[in-house]
């Protein structure tokens, strides 16, 4: 199978996580969109790595992964305290900031 | 490699770490480290001396190691960092202005007995929980451990000498920050939602950074700036590759320097956060995102530059604009020095857009200039306050030259700093940034400088005028007495905007010095 075609799927992957964050209301989706947006990015180092056959792009996905765990405490961690105080995660609903 | 077989030897050479030059970042991580086992293994009583020992030893010791690290160019750790003029000087600046921030987070005399931050983040605001351990005076202090790692996070991002090693320190410096947002002790509910906006974008912004890598990977065959730069100059099939990844880079750090139209969390975090952090991040994220993004588009990208130069003089000029015409309708102290950053990330790029070594001296020399002033203005914010924390609406700052007109003076000399009147710092800043964007053809960028500087004096004069020429309108405004640390860093922070400005050579000099990239 033609390599390039993982580039194509890592490029609709990375869409539908970038369109997610975008149109949905509900913070945790919201973070799972980013985390999709990540792991595109990783299937296509991997793929570049078997296209131009070096491995940097698979060492970038190992990096990437513990990067992507880290964010995820960071960011449950967060969403958990607005949950614990409001009772939703709604993104909606965290607008005190304005001008 | 004792224990090996000969055989594995050769197939994992050891990499080549040339500690000397590493030092100062490696020290920051330490201090981070040990902050962590203070946290875990202290008494709470031991742990806030203990923070301010591991802290500022860790931050001068960097300083010091920073000093003696030598100042030969070259590229060291196997070539994933950088050790030239700009990473130098740029790391030296973030140490010192961390220290002056640092300084900041230590006052518990402006609240009294309290410093700026929730006793338990994890506590439900309003509970009983929460109440009970503020009238305990109960204490937090993970503060600093996170702050350092921020901080050895932005001592690599300017250093970065690769796609990978750029992504992790930005991902380094980032990640502690987000936690920061949320630590307010007063406006829990602002805070928290500052720490989730700044999260949820972030980490959109850093995932386009990251997609963009992997295309310029698969473009160049490489991460490496140098190599990324040579397949540029020599290959032009696939192109589509190259200018998408660009782009989606480009996303990436114009998020992170705040740039129009990827400024909007901005003025959020900056008014959400305690005012302290929002300080130490304005000033430091700024120099180490803005280190980043020149070296980027000067060494990897620069033999395309016809192709990002158009882009980025256009978000230039729309940035500046976008800050000065918002910061004229606030009537939030904290949104208007937000929305005057996100113009002074504007005027930075013009400094980029010239594309001249001038261009990037002048620009080093602004990120003195520029983050002394906004620690110094954030530090003044934090002491103005009512019954219910930071009075940060402007009109409580009314009449406040009558009340004390040394605070007053301070925060006018910040502000005409940032507005760029001569004898502050801001003027050779500016001056240096147009001019350098004029001598390279810039012209139309520049002239839309000038307006927007114009317009940006407009608001910054009428807070002095705010100030020194109007009764206050209500008592409830009271000016703290800051601790011996705050005055420091105030001090700090008015002696590097007066000198700077009054004899800018001394600045200019050491910034011509600094600003070759090694390629």
């Amino acid at each position: 199978m033609n390599p390039m075609n993982y580039i194509y799927l890592s490029a609709a992957l990375f869409s539908i996580g970038a369109f997610g964050v975008l149109f949905r209301r509900n913070a945790i989706v919201v973070f799972m969109c980013v985390e999709l947006m990540l792991n595109a990015a990783n299937l296509a180092f991997v793929a570049f790595a078997r296209i131009n056959g070096t491995l940097d792009g698979q060492v970038v996905a190992f990096f990437v992964m513990v990067v992507a765990a880290a964010e995820v405490v960071i960011g449950l961690a967060i969403i958990m305290s607005i949950f614990a105080t409001r009772r939703s995660a709604s993104i909606d609903e965290a607008n005190l900031l304005r001008s | 490699m004792m224990g090996l077989p000969a055989a594995t030897q050769g197939l994992f050479p050891v990499p080549q770490l040339e500690y000397q030059n590493l030092a100062p970042v490696l020290i920051v991580l330490v201090a981070a480290l040990l902050g962590v086992l203070v946290e875990a293994f202290l008494p709470r009583a031991a742990r806030f001396r203990a923070q301010l020992v591991v802290s500022f030893g860790g931050l001068l010791i960097a300083l010091a190691a920073l000093f003696f690290a030598g100042n030969t160019d070259g590229v060291i750790a196997e070539g994933a960092i950088a050790w030239d003029g700009p990473a130098r000087f740029l790391q030296g600046l973030i140490l010192v202005l961390s220290v002056v921030a640092f300084l900041l987070f230590t006052d518990r005399k402006i609240d009294p007995g309290r410093d700026a931050f929730a006793p338990r983040v994890s506590a439900i605001p309003g509970s009983a929980e929460e109440q009970s351990l503020t009238e305990k005076l109960v204490q937090q202090t993970e503060v600093y451990p996170l702050a350092l790692f921020s901080v050895s996070g932005m001592l690599l991002f300017p250093a970065a000498n690769d796609l990978l090693m750029m992504f992790v320190a930005l991902e380094v410096l980032s990640l502690p920050l987000y936690l920061l947002a949320g630590m307010a002790r007063r406006r829990r509910l602002l805070s928290q939602e500052a720490a989730l906006k700044y999260f949820l974008l972030g980490a959109y912004s850093s995932a386009f950074f990251l997609f963009g890598s992997a295309m310029i990977y698969g473009y160049a065959n490489s991460l490496r700036f140098s190599e990324i730069a040579a397949a540029t100059a020599s290959q032009s099939a696939s192109e589509g590759l190259l200018l998408v990844g660009i782009g989606l880079i480009s996303v990436g750090l114009l998020f992170k320097i705040g740039a129009a139209p990827f400024h909007e969390w901005t003025p959020d975090v900056y008014q959400g956060a305690p005012t302290v952090i929002t300080a130490f991040m304005a000033a430091t994220t700024k120099v180490a995102a803005f280190g980043a993004l020149v070296r980027i588009f000067y060494v990897a990208f620069g033999p395309v530059r016809e192709q990002w130069l158009p882009l980025i003089s256009v978000i230039s000029a729309l940035t500046m604009l976008v800050g000065v015409i918002f910061a004229l309708t606030q009537r939030e102290m904290k949104r208007m020095l937000a929305y005057s950053s996100i113009a002074h990330a504007g005027f930075l790029l013009t400094g980029v857009v010239a594309l001249s070594q001038k261009g990037v001296s002048a620009i080093l020399f602004y990120l003195v200039a520029y983050g002394f002033a906004t620690i110094g203005a954030f530090g003044i914010v934090t002491l103005v306050r009512d019954g219910a924390g930071e009075a940060s609406d402007l009109s409580a700052w009314a009449g406040l030259g009558k009340r004390s007109p040394g605070v007053a003076a301070l925060f006018s000399l910040f502000l005409l700093s940032m507005a760029g009147i001569p004898l502050t710092a801001g003027f050779p800043a500016k001056f240096a940034v147009f001019s350098a964007a004029s001598a390279s053809g810039a012209s139309w960028l520049v002239i839309v400088g000038v307006i927007a500087s114009a317009i940006a004096g407009f608001f910054y004069v009428r807070v002095i005028v705010l100030m020194f020429f109007t009764d206050p309108q209500d008592d409830n405004t009271t000016v703290a007495i800051p601790s011996l640390a705050t005055a420091i860093s105030l001090a700090v922070c008015a002696g590097v905007t007066i000198v700077l400005g009054v004899l800018p050579q001394i600045g200019l000099e050491v910034a011509d010095r600094a600003s070759l990239f090694i390629r």
